[in-house]
C-alpha cells in the first residue's frame, strides 16, 4: 500500500516536471516563471518522497510505538519552500520591472543587442 | 566545539541587518561594512592558526551532535577561503566608495555586499550539504539584487536570465540532495562520505554525483558557462569584480568538496568528466577571450578560462594537481577581482569598453598601466607573481597522473589569456594619447588604493609563497585523506 502510494508521487512528480518543462520553453516571461513555479512543486514533492512517506508514528519521545516518520524531509521540505517563495516573487517583480522598462517580456527580444 | 567558527556568517549578516535600519546614514554603512569585514578576516586568521595548531575545528550548532544536527567544519581550505574572501571583500569595497554612487548607495548597496558574503563564508564553512544549499541561496538572493541594483536596461535584462539559470540549477540541486538522502539518509558531509564508502558508489551513486556535478558546473562556469559573460559584464565594476573573485570559485569549492570527500571512488568517470570539461571550457573561454575586441568581454571569458584551469588539477585527484589547484584559487580570487577592478577604471576614465575607441591612457596614467601590465602578467602566470606556483603544480600533476591532453590544452590557453590582456594593454595604453585631462570622463581619485592592495597582494603572494606553504599543504593533506575530516567531525569511534 505504502509502497504504490510512492509510486504514484513519483509519477505525479514526473508529470509536474514535464509541464514546468515546457513552460520554460515557452517564450513569455511570465510563462516562464510559473514553469519554474511548478518544477519548484514537483522538487518538494519529490523531496518528501524520497524520504519515505508515512512509515510509522510522529516523532516525539514517551510514545509507545517503535516506528517513527523520519522528520528530516519536512524540515528540508519548509525551508526549501521558503526559499522558493522568496525567490519567485523576487523574480516576479523584476519580470515586471523589466517588462515596464524594456517594453517587452518576449524572450526572442530580451537577447543582448549587438554589444560588437 | 569552537564557537568562533560561527562568526564569518554571524559578523556579516548582523552588520547587515542594522545598516538596513540606519538607511539613511551612508558614512555609518562604509565604516561598518568595513569593520565587519576585517573582523571576519582576523577571525579567519585566527581560526587559521587554531587549525595548524590542533587540527580541524567543529561546531555542533545547538549542541546536537554530527549526523543530527548541522555541523559547521572549519578546515584549513575554508578559513583560508574565508581569508581571501575577506581581503577581494574589502578592496571592492574601497572601489565602491568612490565608484558606486549615491542612489546604488542609498539603495541598501551595502548591507546587500554584506549579505553576499554572508553567504560565499557560509558556503565555505558548512559541514552539511542542505546547509550549503542554504548558503547558496543566501548568496544568491543577495547576488539577483546587486545584479539588478540600478535598474538600468541591460542589467534587467541580463539579470533576468540570471536568476532564470540559478532558479533552475537551485531545483537540480534539491533534486540531487533527494536522491542523495533516499540512498544514504544523511546530509552530513563526513557522514556521507562514511556511508558512501560503505555501501560503495555504484552506479546510481554516480549518477548521483554527476547531477551535483552539473549542479556546480552551472553555479562555477565549468562547461555550462552560457550565462557568464553576459551577466558579468551588466553591473557595475565594483559588482561585476567581487561576482568574478568569488561566485564561482563557491562553485569550484562545492566541486572540490563533493568530489574529494564523498564521490571519490569512481575517479574514471566522475574526475575524467570534470577534466573534459574543464579542458573544453579552457578552450571555449580562450577563445571568447581572444576573439572580442571589448574589456568587459575579455574579462569575463578570463574568468571562465580560470575555472577550467583550476578544475583541471582538481580533476587529476593527485596530491600535486589539487595543491596547484589550492595556489591558483587564491591567486584567482585576488588576480580577477584586480583586473576586474583595472578594467573597470579604464572604462570610468574613458567612458567606453571598446578598444579601438581609445589609446595612449599610460601618458596620464603611467601607475593604472603599470599594475595593469603586473596584473596581466600575474594572469597568466608569468614568475615571479603570484599565478606561477599554480601553474606549475596544476601542470605537473596533470603529468604525473598521465593527462597531458589536459597540461597541454592549459599551457597552451594561458599564452592565449596572456595574448588577450596584452590586447588590452597595447592598444588602450599605448600609442597616440586621445584623451586630455579635460576630456576624460572621470578621474582615478581614490580608485588606486584598492588596486594598488591588490597589486602588491600578488606580488607578495608571488614571492612569499613559502610563507602561505604550509597552510595550502596541511588544506591538501586533508582533502586527500577523507579520514582526517570525518574523525574530526564525527570524532572516534
Amino acid at each position: 500500500m505504502i509502497n504504490n502510494m510512492e509510486t504514484l508521487m513519483s509519477i505525479l512528480v514526473g508529470i509536474l516536471f514535464a509541464i514546468g518543462t515546457y513552460l520554460l520553453l515557452t517564450k513569455t516571461l511570465l510563462r516562464i516563471i510559473l514553469g519554474t513555479s511548478i518544477i519548484g512543486h514537483g522538487v518538494n514533492l519529490l523531496i518528501i518522497t524520497m524520504g519515505g512517506l508515512k512509515k510509522g508514528a510522529p516523532p516525539f519521545l514517551g510514545r509507545k510505538e517503535t516506528l517513527f516518520t523520519d522528520s528530516l524531509p519536512q524540515a528540508l521540505l519548509l525551508t526549501a519552500i521558503v526559499i522558493n517563495f522568496a525567490t519567485t516573487a523576487l523574480f516576479l517583480v523584476l519580470s515586471y520591472r523589466a517588462y515596464r522598462e524594456l517594453g517587452t517580456d518576449d524572450t526572442e527580444q530580451l537577447r543582448g543587442i549587438g554589444d560588437e | 566545539m569552537n564557537n568562533l567558527i560561527i562568526l564569518p556568517i554571524i559578523i556579516p549578516i548582523l552588520a547587515g541587518l542594522i545598516m538596513v535600519i540606519f538607511k539613511k546614514s551612508i558614512r555609518l554603512q562604509r565604516i561598518l561594512s568595513i569593520l565587519a569585514i576585517v573582523s571576519t578576516g582576523a577571525v579567519a586568521v585566527i581560526l587559521m592558526n587554531q587549525i595548524s595548531k590542533d587540527g580541524i575545528q567543529v561546531l555542533h550548532l545547538g549542541g546536537w551532535k554530527a549526523p543530527f544536527g548541522v555541523s559547521m567544519v572549519a578546515d584549513m581550505l575554508a578559513t583560508m577561503l574565508i581569508l581571501v574572501t575577506s581581503i577581494v571583500a574589502v578592496c571592492c569595497l574601497l572601489f565602491a566608495f568612490h565608484s558606486i554612487g549615491e542612489k546604488r548607495e542609498a539603495y541598501y548597496f551595502y548591507p546587500l555586499f554584506l549579505f553576499l558574503i554572508t553567504g560565499v563564508n557560509g558556503s565555505f564553512i558548512t559541514g552539511d550539504l542542505f546547509n550549503l544549499f542554504v548558503c547558496f541561496e543566501v548568496m544568491l538572493v543577495s547576488s539577483y539584487v546587486l545584479i539588478s541594483l540600478g535598474g538600468t536596461k541591460i542589467q534587467l535584462r541580463e539579470s533576468i536570465k540570471y536568476i532564470l539559470i540559478n532558479v533552475i540549477s537551485s531545483f537540480l540541486f534539491l533534486v540531487a540532495i533527494a536522491f542523495l538522502y533516499a540512498m544514504t539518509g544523511t546530509l552530513n558531509f563526513a557522514h556521507l562520505s562514511q556511508r558512501v564508502a560503505e555501501v560503495g558508489q555504484d552506479g546510481l551513486m554516480t549518477t548521483v554525483a554527476i547531477l551535483f556535478l552539473i549542479v556546480f558546473s552551472l553555479k562555477a562556469g565549468l562547461f555550462l558557462f552560457f550565462w557568464l559573460p553576459g551577466s558579468y559584464s551588466a553591473p557595475p565594476t565594483a559588482i561585476s569584480a567581487i561576482f568574478a573573485a568569488l561566485l564561482t570559485k563557491v562553485g569550484i569549492y562545492a566541486i572540490i568538496r563533493t568530489f574529494y570527500l564523498v564521490f571519490y571512488h569512481e575517479p574514471q568517470i566522475t574526475h575524467l568528466l570534470i577534466g573534459i570539461l574543464a579542458a573544453i571550457t579552457m578552450v571555449l573561454g580562450a577563445i571568447g577571450a581572444v576573439a572580442y575586441g571589448d574589456i568587459k568581454r575579455i574579462l569575463t571569458y578570463n574568468v571562465i578560462v580560470g575555472v577550467g584551469f583550476i578544475l583541471a588539477g582538481v580533476a587529476t585527484l593527485s596530491i600535486e594537481g589539487i595543491t596547484g589547484s589550492l595556489y591558483y584559487l587564491i591567486h584567482d580570487m585576488i588576480v580577477k577581482a584586480l583586473i576586474f577592478l583595472l578594467g573597470g577604471t579604464v572604462i570610468h576614465l574613458t567612458g567606453t569598453s571598446k578598444l579601438n575607441e581609445f589609446s595612449g591612457l599610460i601618458r596620464l596614467h603611467p601607475q593604472l598601466g603599470w599594475m595593469f601590465f603586473i596584473a596581466a602578467l600575474s594572469l597568466s602566470g608569468i614568475p615571479p607573481l603570484s599565478g606561477f606556483i599554480g601553474k606549475v603544480f596544476i601542470t605537473e600533476g596533470t603529468f604525473v597522473t598521465s593527462y597531458f591532453w589536459l597540461g597541454g590544452i592549459g599551457l597552451a590557453t594561458s599564452l592565449m589569456v596572456l595574448y588577450s590582456i596584452m590586447k588590452i594593454f597595447i592598444n588602450g595604453f599605448w600609442g597616440y594619447t586621445v584623451l586630455t585631462e579635460e576630456t576624460e570622463k572621470g578621474t582615478t581619485k581614490g580608485l588606486m588604493l584598492p588596486i594598488g592592495i591588490l597589486t602588491a597582494l600578488t606580488i607578495v603572494l608571488g614571492l612569499g609563497t613559502e610563507g602561505i606553504q604550509p597552510y595550502v599543504d596541511l588544506a591538501t593533506q586533508t582533502l586527500m585523506n577523507p579520514d582526517i575530516y570525518i574523525h574530526a567531525v564525527l570524532g572516534s569511534k
